[in-house]
C-alpha cells in the first residue's frame, strides 16, 4: 500500500511514547496508543492472576484424592480461573490492546472516533477488574464463570452480587470499545481506503464490534436479573415461583456464545496478517475471508443453544441450533483453508510470529473440529460437562486466541516501541508453549471421551497419568509464558532499534514511524494499492532473513 | 490531548460534517446496544406471559390505567418539546433552547412523580416481588413474576429518565452559554436521541403492562383479577 | 472546512407526529376494552410499532439521515427480532416431544 508519508531519515524524533512524561500525561491520556499500552499492562497482570489460578487446578488434579484443596476452595479457584481469563484477557486482550493500538493507524486516522469514550472505557475496565478482585477477597464466588441459576441466584455462598456487578460493569467497557472501533471504521478511514482495501485485521475488528454491541446488553440485564434474584428473591429464574432457570440460559448463552467469537475473530484477523506478511503474498481469496468474519459474527448468533442440549431444552430447537452449529463451522474452515493456500508457494520466514501463526492454524483446526464432535447433539449427550469439552474450548481460546495474541505481540512489538524484541528467544518460547500446550489439553480429551467430568477435583486412580501428565505440560506452558514476560520488556531497553519497517511488511501501519507520532502520520496518507498488494513471487532480502 | 477548535472540531476529524456523522453513528450504535438491554427484559415477558396467561391478566389489572396513560401522555409531550428544542438549536436560538429542554426536564419529573405514587401504592398492598408478596391473600402465585418484571421494565426505564434529566441539564447550561450553533448543535442533537429512545421504551411497555386483562370488559371499568 | 445544513424540519411535521401519537394513545386504550381473540396483543402491538415508527422516523430524524444511520436502527430491531425467535422455538416446541410433557 502506498502512501503520499514523506518523512525526512530518521533522527529521535517525537513519538507517543516521548511527548510527554509524568505519569498525569499517561492517566488522562486520550491517545489510543497510549490507551493501548495501559491495557496492555493491565492485562499482562491479570494474565498472571488467572494464571496462577490455573496453575493451582492442575497442581491439585495432579493427584486422584482432592488432597490441596477443599473442595469448596477448589470450586472458587476454577470460577475465578474462568472469570478472570474470559472476562478480563480473552475477550479484551486483542482488540483492547492490538485493535486500540492498530485500528486508527491501519486505517490512516488520526485517532479512533470518540477518544475520551476509549479512556472511559478504560477506567470502566479497571473498576471492573477491582470489584472482581475485592469479591475474590471477600470470598470468591464458587458458581463457575456461568453464574447459571438457580445455584448463583438462590444457593451458592460466594460473593455472587458483587462479582456479577463486576461483570456487569466490565461489560460496558467492551461495549464502548466495540462502538468506538464501529464508527472509526465506517467514518475515519482515509481517502482512497475503500472496504475491499481494508486489511482483514480491520474486517475482523468490525464484525467482532458488530457482535459486542448486539450480544453484551443481553448479558447485561441477565446479570441484572440474577442480581435482583439473588438480592430480593423476586422469582424470575426461582423454579418455587414458577420461574424458569432454563431462561437464564438462554439470555446466558445469547451473549456467552457469540463471546467465543469476540474472542476469537481478532485473532484470526492478527493470523491473517501474519502468514500474509511472512508468506510475502497477498491474502489467498481475500473477499471471501473478510466475509467470512460477517457470516462468523451472524451465523454465531444462533447457535446459543448447544451449550444447552442436556438442560431441558425441547429437542426440536435442540436440532435447530445443532444443525446451525455446523453451519458456523464452515467460514471457519474457509479461512484455515485461505491461510494455508496463502502459504503456498510464499516465500516463509520463520520469524516468532509466524511460529505463533502456525502453531495457531494447528492448534484451532483442532479446537475447531472437536466443536463440530460436541455440537453433535447425540455425541454431546456423552461428552456435555466432560473434560472434552475443557480441552475443545482450550484448544481454541489459549490455543487460539492466546496464540494469536503473542504472535500479534511479537509482531508488532517493533512497531509499539520501536525496539525489536530477542528473535531467537522468541523462536524458543514459541515452541516451549506449542509442546508445553498440547501436553497440557490433548490428555484431556482422552480423559473427558473415557468420562472425567470438569469441575470434581476427585478422580479414579487409572486416570492419574494422564492427569499427570496434564499437570507437566501446564508447568511447561507456564513457563513458556512467563518468557516473554521477561525477553520483551527487556528488549524496551536493550533491544535492536527497529526502524520503521523491520519485516518489509506491507499496511499503512509500517509506513510511519516506530513508534508512530501522537497523531500517526505526518500528513493524511492517500491509499492507491489493495491490501497485501506484494508482487508476484515477492522474496524476502536476504539480509533480513539473518535475523 | 484531545483538543478543540472555537468552532467546536476535535483535532482528530477533518471537518464538522465528518465529526457530526460519527457522533450520529455512535449515538444511533449505542441505541442499538439500549434496544438490546431493554430486550432482554422484553425477552423474558414473553416466554413467561406465553407460560402463565391467565396470571398476567390477573397480575396486570392491579395497574392503574389512568396513571399509565397520563404517563403515557406527559412523555409524548416531552418528546414534542424535546424534538423543539433540538429544532432551535438547529437555528442557533440558544434561549429557547433553554426553554424547551427547562419544559422537557419538567415533564420528566412529572413521569417520575407518577412513577413514585404508582410503586408506593404496589409496596403497600404487598405487591413488591419477594417473600412478602401476595396477591388477594395468595402467596406465591406466578403474579410475582410477573410484577417481578413490572419493577425491573419500569425500574431500569426510570433510571434511564434519571439519567436524562442529568443530560437535560447539561443542555442548559450550553444553552445559557450560548455554545449551540446552526453548524454545530450535535450534543443537543444527541440527547435528544436518547430522549426519544427512552420515550419509545415507554410506547411499548404501556399496553404491554396496563392493557392485559382489560378485553371484553367495558371502557374505564376497574377489572380486579379473580382467584 | 465544508459546512453543514442542518434539517429544519417544518413545525407542522412535528405537531402532526404529536397528534399521531396522543391519537395512538387512546386508540390503544379503547382496543384493550375490546376483545378480539388471539388478535389482542397484535393489535396492541401494531400500534406500539406505528408510534415508535413516526418517532424514529420524525422525531429522531431518521427519515432524513444516511442509508447506514438506517441500517443501525433497523438492524437493533431486527437483532431482538432473532433473540425472541431462537428463545422461543424452544419454549413452544417442548411439548412436542411426550418425554418433557
Amino acid at each position: 500500500m502506498s502512501s503520499t508519508v514523506a518523512t525526512p531519515a530518521a533522527e529521535p524524533r517525537t513519538n507517543y511514547l516521548n511527548v510527554d512524561y509524568g505519569w498525569k500525561s499517561w492517566v488522562f491520556s486520550t491517545d489510543h496508543k497510549r490507551i493501548a499500552v495501559m491495557y496492555l499492562i493491565t492485562i499482562a497482570f491479570m494474565i498472571l492472576v488467572g494464571g496462577s489460578f490455573a496453575i493451582l487446578v492442575r497442581l491439585e488434579l495432579a493427584t486422584p484424592a482432592g488432597d490441596m484443596l477443599q473442595s469448596e476452595t477448589y470450586n472458587k479457584i476454577f470460577t475465578m480461573h474462568g472469570v478472570v481469563m474470559v472476562f478480563f484477557f480473552l475477550i479484551p486482550g486483542v482488540p483492547a490492546v492490538l485493535g486500540n493500538f492498530l485500528v486508527p493507524i491501519m486505517i490512516g486516522a488520526k485517532d479512533l472516533a470518540f477518544p475520551k469514550v476509549n479512556l472511559l472505557s478504560y477506567y470502566i475496565f479497571l473498576v471492573g477488574i477491582l470489584l472482581t478482585l475485592l469479591a475474590a477477597a471477600m470470598g470468591g464466588i464458587d458458581t463457575g464463570w456461568t453464574f447459571y441459576t438457580p445455584y448463583s441466584s438462590t444457593y451458592s455462598n460466594g460473593q455472587v452480587a458483587l462479582a456479577a456487578v463486576a461483570v456487569f460493569i466490565t461489560g460496558f467497557s467492551s461495549i464502548l470499545t466495540g462502538l468506538n472501533f464501529v464508527v472509526t471504521i465506517h467514518k475515519m478511514r482515509a481517502p482512497g481506503m475503500t472496504w475491499f482495501r481494508l486489511p482483514l485485521f480491520i474486517w475482523a475488528h468490525y464484525a467482532t464490534s458488530l457482535i459486542i454491541l448486539l450480544s453484551t446488553p443481553v448479558v447485561a440485564i441477565t446479570i441484572v436479573l440474577v442480581a435482583l434474584e439473588r438480592l430480593f428473591h423476586v422469582g424470575v429464574f426461582d423454579p418455587t415461583y414458577g420461574g424458569d432457570p432454563v431462561l437464564f440460559q438462554h439470555m446466558f448463552w445469547f451473549y456467552s456464545h457469540p463471546a467465543v467469537y469476540i474472542m476469537i475473530l481478532p485473532a484470526m484477523g492478527v493470523i491473517s496478517e501474519l502468514i500474509s506478511a511472512f508468506s510475502k503474498k497477498r491474502v489467498f481469496g481475500y473477499p471471501v475471508v473478510a466475509f467470512s468474519s460477517l457470516a462468523i459474527a451472524v451465523i454465531g448468533f444462533f447457535v446459543w443453544g448447544h451449550h444447552m442440549f442436556v438442560t431441558g431444552q425441547s429437542t426440536y430447537a435442540g436440532v435447530v441450533f445443532s444443525v446451525i452449529t455446523m453451519l458456523v463451522a464452515v467460514p471457519s474452515a474457509i479461512k484455515v483453508f485461505n491461510w494455508v493456500s496463502t502459504m503456498y508457494k510464499g516465500d516463509i520466514w520463520m520469524t516468532t510470529p509466524m511460529c505463533f501463526a502456525i502453531a495457531f492454524i494447528g492448534l484451532f483446526t483442532v479446537g475447531g473440529l472437536t466443536g463440530i464432535f460436541l455440537g453433535t447433539m447425540g455425541l454431546d449427550i456423552h461428552m456435555h460437562d466432560t473434560y472434552f469439552v475443557v480441552a475443545h474450548f482450550h484448544y481454541v481460546m489459549v490455543g487460539g486466541m492466546v496464540t494469536a495474541f503473542w504472535g500479534g505481540l511479537h509482531f508488532w512489538w517493533p512497531k509499539m516501541f520501536g525496539r525489536m524484541y530477542p528473535e531467537n528467544m522468541g523462536r524458543v518460547s514459541a515452541a516451549i508453549i506449542f509442546i508445553g500446550f498440547n501436553m497440557t489439553f490433548f490428555p484431556q480429551f482422552i480423559l473427558g471421551y473415557m468420562g472425567m467430568p470438569r469441575r470434581y477435583h476427585f478422580y479414579p486412580e487409572e486416570w492419574q497419568v494422564l492427569n499427570v501428565l496434564s499437570t507437566a505440560g501446564a508447568t511447561l506452558l507456564g513457563l513458556g509464558y512467563l518468557l516473554p514476560m521477561v525477553y520483551l520488556p527487556w528488549s524496551l531497553k536493550f533491544g535492536k532499534v527497529a526502524g520503521k519497517n523491520p519485516w518489509a511488511a506491507k499496511g499503512l501501519e509500517w509506513e510511519t514511524d516506530s513508534p508512530p507520532t501522537t497523531f500517526n502520520f505526518d500528513k493524511v496518507p492517500v491509499v492507491t494499492e489493495e491490501a497485501y498488494a506484494y508482487p508476484e513471487g515477492a522474496r524476502h532480502q536476504p539480509e533480513a532473513k539473518v535475523v | 490531548m484531545s483538543s478543540v477548535d472555537a468552532t467546536g472540531l476535535a483535532h482528530h476529524f477533518e471537518d464538522l460534517e465528518q465529526q457530526r456523522e460519527a457522533a450520529t453513528l455512535g449515538m444511533w450504535a449505542f441505541l442499538v446496544t439500549e434496544i438490546m438491554f431493554f430486550g432482554g427484559l422484553f425477552g423474558a415477558y414473553v416466554v413467561y406471559r406465553t407460560m402463565y396467561p391467565q396470571a398476567w391478566d390477573n397480575a396486570s389489572n392491579q395497574l392503574d390505567v389512568l396513571l399509565g396513560a397520563v404517563n403515557t401522555t406527559v412523555l409524548i409531550v416531552s418528546s414534542l418539546t424535546m424534538a423543539l428544542a433540538v429544532r432551535c438549536a438547529a437555528k442557533g436560538n440558544n434561549r429557547q433552547v433553554a426553554g424547551f429542554t427547562f419544559l422537557t426536564l419538567l415533564l420528566g419529573f412529572v413521569f417520575l412523580g407518577v412513577k413514585v405514587i404508582e410503586y408506593k401504592h404496589k409496596w403497600d398492598h404487598h405487591l413488591m416481588p419477594g417473600p412478602n408478596f401476595q396477591l388477594d391473600g395468595v402467596v406465591g402465585g406466578h403474579e410475582q413474576i410477573f410484577f417481578a418484571l413490572y419493577f425491573a421494565m419500569t425500574g431500569m426505564h426510570a433510571f434511564h429518565m434519571i439519567i436524562g434529566a442529568g443530560l437535560m441539564l447539561w443542555v442548559i447550561l450550553k444553552a445559557l452559554r450560548n455554545d449551540y450553533t446552526p453548524q454545530n448543535h450535535t450534543h443537543v442533537e444527541m440527547i435528544g436521541l436518547y430522549w426519544h429512545f427512552v420515550d419509545i421504551v415507554w410506547i411499548f411497555l404501556f399496553p404491554l403492562l396496563y392493557l392485559l386483562g382489560k378485553h371484553g370488559h367495558a371502557i374505564g371499568a376497574v377489572v380486579t383479577g379473580g382467584h | 472546512m465544508s459546512s453543514t445544513h442542518p434539517h429544519i424540519t417544518p413545525l407542522k411535521v412535528y405537531f402532526l407526529v404529536f397528534a399521531t401519537l396522543i391519537a395512538g394513545t387512546w386508540l390503544t386504550y379503547f382496543v384493550a376494552y375490546k376483545d378480539f381473540g388471539w388478535l389482542n396483543t397484535p393489535v396492541a402491538m401494531a400500534i406500539a410499532i406505528v408510534k415508535a415508527g413516526v418517532v424514529v422516523l420524525y422525531f429522531m430524524h431518521v427519515k432524513w439521515q444516511s442509508r447506514l444511520t438506517m441500517m443501525f436502527a433497523a438492524g437493533g430491531f431486527i437483532w431482538l427480532f432473532t433473540l425472541f425467535a431462537f428463545t422461543l422455538q424452544d419454549y413452544f416446541t417442548r411439548s412436542w416431544m411426550p418425554l418433557y410433557q
